[in-house]
């Protein structure tokens, strides 16, 4: 691909991102941080390619460790963002159907 | 092996663009809350299928990749079990400063190593745009981590909240930034640079790590939404810079979906507060305390205090109560006992609702988080524009831990730093039942606040979750 045509989905994916996150609700803003977090360690490609082709190539050992290195710290945030993510979501809870007597 | 990346194959970079929706769609969950549970398994799946894409095109190395998946995802899911809900604002800054890491380690990587990323040219040279892509990434992923290095310390109490002032620090913030930019300029044609050699993008990361430090110290605790907002932004364009230099488009999306998440809740925080980023940026806000007039004029004044049995014999006679908790309610973990006390005055038929104040914690909906721990419904739960006009028929607002946000002073004192800042009018209620540890701190602004000795106001003053929780005897005991 050239440099053109990842610079258009990259511009595409800005406003797609901007109409995604307005429709995000207030009360999910925490929520939503955590997630974020989590899809931003999609990082964790490169880290991988690192260290798999750094095992193969000649003098790609300090790269390769770079690479593992990379892949532990995104992994703890992929694993840890969404664990979390999902531990909060499920705290929201709706009201109760047989109403507390609110008035 | 060679340009394995230019040579991507085409299910290949399918499945990539599939993660990248699955991405979007993670967001698009969290539009409401029933449809959130959903949307965080797209994201997992999304990343499933970006991490299994890689494997496969790279199957070597293996034991030693799976190695450092299960030791950080082993480490990332225990810390995600154990941490209290509280603590989030933290834990968040720290993964913030990991993404950042991961971004340097991964442009590092191509750099020593730029055929296996297929970023050379055929005489074995780096190309220049990936040099500027690599150059970007690394300043912004070691901003990243720097950065959140210091908000997480600061946020999690290990280094002092207050702002720490360098003397001419906009200059060296600007100095240093224009060097960056700089050798980012030189990397790109520098000769050295494309074989891989010279110091260049080390000095590049040295003086990003600085950077990172410098921007945030001077930056005040209350002002910690706008900061993680920015550095989860900045992790997006951390991630979508190496995205550009690997032409992967999960990264790509990713990089855009959260650099503008990131931007657009830095926004929403400083609108929350009236003002501007830059202003913000520049820190130092609240650091001058007890500058204002009013502040100095605060002793002399009365105020009426109370006990918790008046607060309870208050709220049971009323009809309406609406709840405005702060930061306060977080630092003494008061959300459970405060849930105990709206379901006791439900049970009296008095109608509780919660008000939510933008910039109300120490991260964007931390109120939220905290009140759906405890239980709280999320319909009972209102944001600052759904419920401030119902303060003026409401019998009790009970404010919880809050100050600023409830200041009317930034209504009408054109001369206050929180002027302008929209507020939950508090005020208006027949009573309000502030609760505050004592009535010697005023809020973060370090402006006194009105509130305190209005004459339908009566002080509370103890530990948040201790007087909650007198209230709540008080309730039990003391019932009809």
């Amino acid at each position: 691909m050239d440099f053109l045509s990842i610079l258009s989905i990259f511009v595409l994916a800005v406003f797609v991102g901007y109409y995604v996150v307005w429709s995000v609700t207030p009360a999910l803003h925490t929520p939503l941080m955590a997630v974020t977090n989590a899809i931003s360690s999609v990082i964790i490609v490169g880290a991988l390619i690192a260290a798999a082709a750094g095992a193969i190539t000649e003098g790609g050992g300090v790269s390769q460790w770079l690479g593992l290195l990379g892949v532990v710290l995104a992994s703890i945030n992929i694993f840890g963002g969404f664990a979390v993510t999902r531990r909060m979501l499920a705290m929201y809870k709706k009201k109760d159907k047989k109403p507390a007597a609110s008035k | 092996m060679e340009h394995a990346v230019a040579a991507t194959p085409a299910w290949a970079v399918l499945a990539y663009l599939a993660a990248g929706v699955l991405f979007i769609l993670a967001l698009r969950g969290l539009s409401s809350p029933e449809s959130s549970q959903a949307g965080n398994r797209n994201g997992m799946i999304g990343m499933a299928i970006a991490v299994g894409t890689t494997l496969a095109l790279h199957p070597t190395g293996l034991p030693l990749i799976i190695g450092a998946i299960a030791i950080g995802g082993g480490i990332g899911w225990v810390i995600a079990q154990r941490i209290q809900m509280t603590a989030m604002p933290e834990l968040v800054a720290g993964f913030h400063s990991l993404v950042g890491m991961a971004a340097v380690l991964v442009g590092c990587a191509a750099y020593l190593n730029p055929v296996s990323f297929g970023i050379t040219d055929a005489a074995g040279a780096i190309l220049a745009v990936s040099r500027v892509e690599m150059g970007l990434g690394v300043a912004i992923g070691a901003i990243t981590f720097s950065g959140s290095i210091i908000a997480f310390l600061k946020l999690s109490g290990r280094m002092s909240g207050s702002p720490i002032l360098l003397p001419g620090r906009h200059i060296l913030n600007l100095g240093v930034l224009a060097g960056i930019l700089v050798l980012t300029g030189i990397f790109a044609v520098d000769a050295a640079a494309a074989a891989g050699q010279g110091p260049l993008l080390w000095i590049i990361l040295g003086l990003s790590f600085l950077i990172g430090v410098t921007l945030i110290i001077p930056i005040g605790g209350a002002d910690m939404p706008v900061v993680i907002s920015m550095l989860n932004s900045y992790s997006g364009w951390a991630a979508a810079a190496m995205g550009f230099t690997l032409q992967n488009t999960a990264m790509i999306i990713t990089g855009a979906l959260v650099g503008s998440s990131g931007a657009i809740l830095s926004y929403i925080m400083c609108r929350a507060m009236n003002r501007s980023f830059i202003s913000v940026i520049a820190g130092g806000f609240g650091a001058e305390s007890g500058g204002g007039p009013a502040a100095g004029a605060a002793i002399q004044k009365s105020y009426k205090a109370g006990s918790a049995d008046d607060a309870a014999f208050i709220m049971q006679n009323a009809e309406t109560v609406i709840i405005v908790p702060g930061y306060g309610m977080a630092v003494s973990q008061a959300q459970h006992a405060l849930r105990e006390m709206g379901d006791l005055l439900r049970k009296e038929g008095v109608s509780v609702k919660y008000a939510i104040h933008p910039v109300a914690g120490r991260m964007p909906g931390h109120m939220n988080v905290l009140l759906a721990e405890a239980n709280v419904p999320y319909d009972d739960v209102f944001e600052l524009e759904d419920i401030n006009s119902e303060f003026g028929q409401c019998d009790v607002a009970f404010v919880i831990g809050a100050n600023d946000v409830t200041n009317p002073l930034a209504k009408t004192d054109k001369t206050s730093p929180i002027y302008g800042m929209p507020i939950l009018d508090v005020e208006k209620a027949k009573t309000v039942l502030f609760v505050k540890r004592s009535m010697g701190g005023v809020g973060y602004a370090g402006v006194d606040n009105p509130v305190f000795y209005g004459d339908n106001t009566m002080m509370l003053l103890a530990d948040a979750k201790k007087m909650v929780e007198n209230i709540v005897k008080g309730l039990n005991g003391g019932g009809h």
